[in-house]
């Protein structure tokens, strides 16, 4: 079993090249990498066909590793190049990889209009509650009360709610995931990938070294307990009160809904102006 | 590069035929923000892309219309996006990845009166410097000014070669007089455009190396999902596409960027020499101003006075040598611009022992041929 998941690796990594990575010993974004080969593998899509592309920070650098058709673009505007990409070829199955400041505050805007368009993209938002890269300044979803680099006396501003706000927005598929929780992590992206409209993944992160070591979490195995006891399955979570459910999140699927996506539509648009 | 053969007569404005011009030159892809006075350009893609099994899509922001262009060009289709200065000023930053990640596509700038939201109805040119610098950085950079809408047309085309050929963005000004002025034009037949497409690989995948020097210095491009899986950022690469650090590598990469464009400095730079033969004094003008210049030098010449007009058509890289011809020949050049003196920098940079005076428009209203005629007379 571990000899047959090696050679899955193996054959969409860029194995030769470009390891070791540069995320510090224990980062979950090696978990939200490892469940993505897992979940294409599963799918059985073909390198050829796949595009993985992010914008800036920690989150920014996942692309290089894999063996796709890769892109690493500008802070926050990933989801406007794959926009540009999916529509020139829809033929190509693209995948963005972000983190939380990236979609959120900076890509914010390009976000919540990606989801509003539904275009046949997937979104992974690695949510680790902090700007990593730049040296743990307060981020959108940093919780209200947190330390950062930039919110030495606690942070006074209120965290989004990523999977939530892509709800809002409209997107076709939302979940949201842990990675404590790999294996579902592996279906809910398969899922995402092959939901046809703009699919959501929000994936929640541990950055013990930027955002747990300020937060009484100084170790991954810390954050790893964290996030098992404080995400709750959404069907749980709906028999329980305000109350009951306190900080703690929800994971799994939050949104599965069909409705016409932006290409689908666009072909339409073609086909009655090649007509006429 | 445009042929004699000739299509109907039509009335258009400057913008209609940006868009006419970009898909002759076979542009299927369009992403941009409604904006005053580029918006007709939108407007028409719009219409015009579905029919063609094109793309058009309105995005959230003029940023994005950058990175939608940028995407659409690395999978493979010629793309345009078109705006004014508040939106170019905010898609300065992908603008920037185009350029180091070498991404062909086109940027029409509809200048209008500025700073900020300044007099968004409008002409205005005073986005010549932030063409050639407004992203970050150091890069070279094509950057062409549109004087008539015939020339919105041609220009168009020769700006989506450029890219396609150097690999590179390259921005097309043109201002608010250009982009509504109409005029009854026979624009080429577009059968007749000699179309350029950037190089594609000619090794097996196996053997692709994305960035890989040449004579041209311009890499060989693959398109994604055409089987060459490759590598693309915005970080500084190598060969391969992959970021470093290497000063080596980090050197050679800047180096070469610059270099292709001065390779084909001849073919670039490109400017439209009028009555220069015997002139005295000359106008060295472009966008819409160097069409009154023109007037204004007829009108001179019909007075006996030796006048000629070098109108620039490439603003950058900058035509030296076609600029230095005329200052050597002439005792007095006049350099109308409706802005308060951005070319004329440029132009000064070349010789110094020419007078070079200047002529200043900053009120929003056009520079008018009896204007420049008057300054003539003066000189």
């Amino acid at each position: 079993m571990i000899e047959k998941m090696n050679s899955v690796r193996h054959d969409y990594l860029r194995h030769d090249k470009k390891f070791p990575h540069v995320w510090c010993p224990g980062c979950g974004n090696g978990i939200v990498l490892g469940s993505l080969i897992r979940a294409i593998a599963k799918l059985g899509l073909e390198k050829d066909e796949l595009v993985l592309a992010s914008g800036i920070g920690c989150s920014g650098r996942m692309p290089v590793y894999v063996d796709f058709n890769t892109l690493h673009t500008t802070h926050g505007r990933a989801l406007t190049f794959a926009t540009g990409i999916k529509l020139a070829k829809p033929a190509l199955t693209v995948i963005t990889v972000m983190g939380d400041g990236d979609a959120t505050a900076i890509g914010g805007n390009h976000f919540i209009h990606a989801a509003r368009r539904n275009i046949d993209l997937t979104a992974i938002i690695i949510n680790n509650q902090i700007y990593g890269m730049t040296g743990g300044q307060y981020s959108p979803t940093t919780p209200y009360g947190s330390f950062a680099s930039t919110a030495a006396w606690g942070n006074i501003e209120h965290a989004f709610p990523i999977a939530e706000l892509a709800v809002t927005a409209g997107a076709s598929f939302v979940a949201r995931g842990t990675v404590y929780h790999a294996a579902m992590l592996d279906g809910l992206l398969a899922r995402g990938i092959v939901k046809k409209g703009f699919s959501v993944i929000e994936v929640m992160s541990n950055c013990h070294t930027q955002y747990g070591r300020r937060n009484q979490m100084n170790d991954p195995v810390t954050m790893m307990r964290y996030f098992n006891e404080n995400a709750v399955s959404v069907d749980r979570a709906a028999k329980m009160s305000e109350e009951e459910m306190g900080d703690r999140f929800t994971i799994g699927v939050l949104a599965d809904v069909d409705k016409p996506n932006y290409l689908e539509e666009y072909q339409k648009i073609r086909e009655r102006a090649q007509q006429e | 590069m445009v042929s004699d053969k000739i299509g109907p007569r039509q009335l258009l404005q400057g913008n209609e035929a940006i868009v006419e011009g970009a898909l002759a030159a076979g542009c299927r892809f369009f992403a941009g923000y409604p904006i005053t006075p580029a918006s007709e350009i939108a407007e028409l893609m719009s219409l015009r892309l579905p029919a063609l099994n094109g793309t058009f899509i309105q995005m959230e922001d003029e940023i994005a219309g950058m990175g939608a262009i940028i995407g659409a060009s690395l999978a493979g289709v010629k793309s345009l996006t078109a705006t004014s200065g508040p939106g170019f000023s905010l898609l300065q930053e992908n603008l920037g990845f185009a350029c180091a990640a070498e991404v062909p596509c086109v940027v029409v700038n509809v200048m209008r009166a500025g700073p900020s939201t300044g007099l968004s109805t409008s002409p205005a040119q005073g986005d010549v410097m932030q063409a050639r610098w407004g992203t970050h950085g150091d890069h070279p950079v094509i950057v062409l000014a549109v004087s008539t809408v015939n020339d919105c047309f041609t220009i168009i085309v020769q700006a989506f070669n450029l890219a396609e050929k150097y690999r590179v963005p390259v921005i097309v000004l043109s201002d608010e007089i250009v982009a509504h002025t109409r005029e009854t034009v026979v624009l080429t037949d577009p059968a007749g455009i000699t179309v350029i497409d950037r190089t594609r690989p000619a090794v097996p995948p196996e053997w692709y190396i994305p960035y890989e020097d040449n004579s041209r210095g311009v890499p060989a491009m693959a398109a994604m999902g055409s089987g060459y899986r490759h590598h693309v950022t915005g970080l500084i690469h190598d060969v391969r596409g992959f970021p470093t650090e290497r000063p080596e590598e980090v050197d050679a990469f800047i180096r070469r960027l610059f270099r292709k464009i001065t390779n084909g400095f001849a073919e670039i730079q490109m400017t439209n020499p009028v009555m220069l033969e015997d002139a005295e004094i000359a106008v060295i003008a472009y966008g819409a101003v160097s069409r009154s210049a023109l007037r204004a030098v007829r009108l001179a010449r019909s007075q006996g006075i030796r006048a000629g007009l070098l109108q620039l058509i490439t603003l950058f890289p900058f035509p030296r040598k076609a600029v230095e011809t005329v200052l050597r020949q002439c005792r007095r050049v006049l350099v109308p611009e409706m802005n308060m003196g951005q070319m004329i920098r440029e132009v000064k940079r070349v010789n110094r022992d020419t007078e070079i005076v200047r002529h200043n428009r900053v009120d929003g209203q056009f520079i008018t041929p009896d204007e420049i005629y008057d300054h003539l007379l003066a000189m």
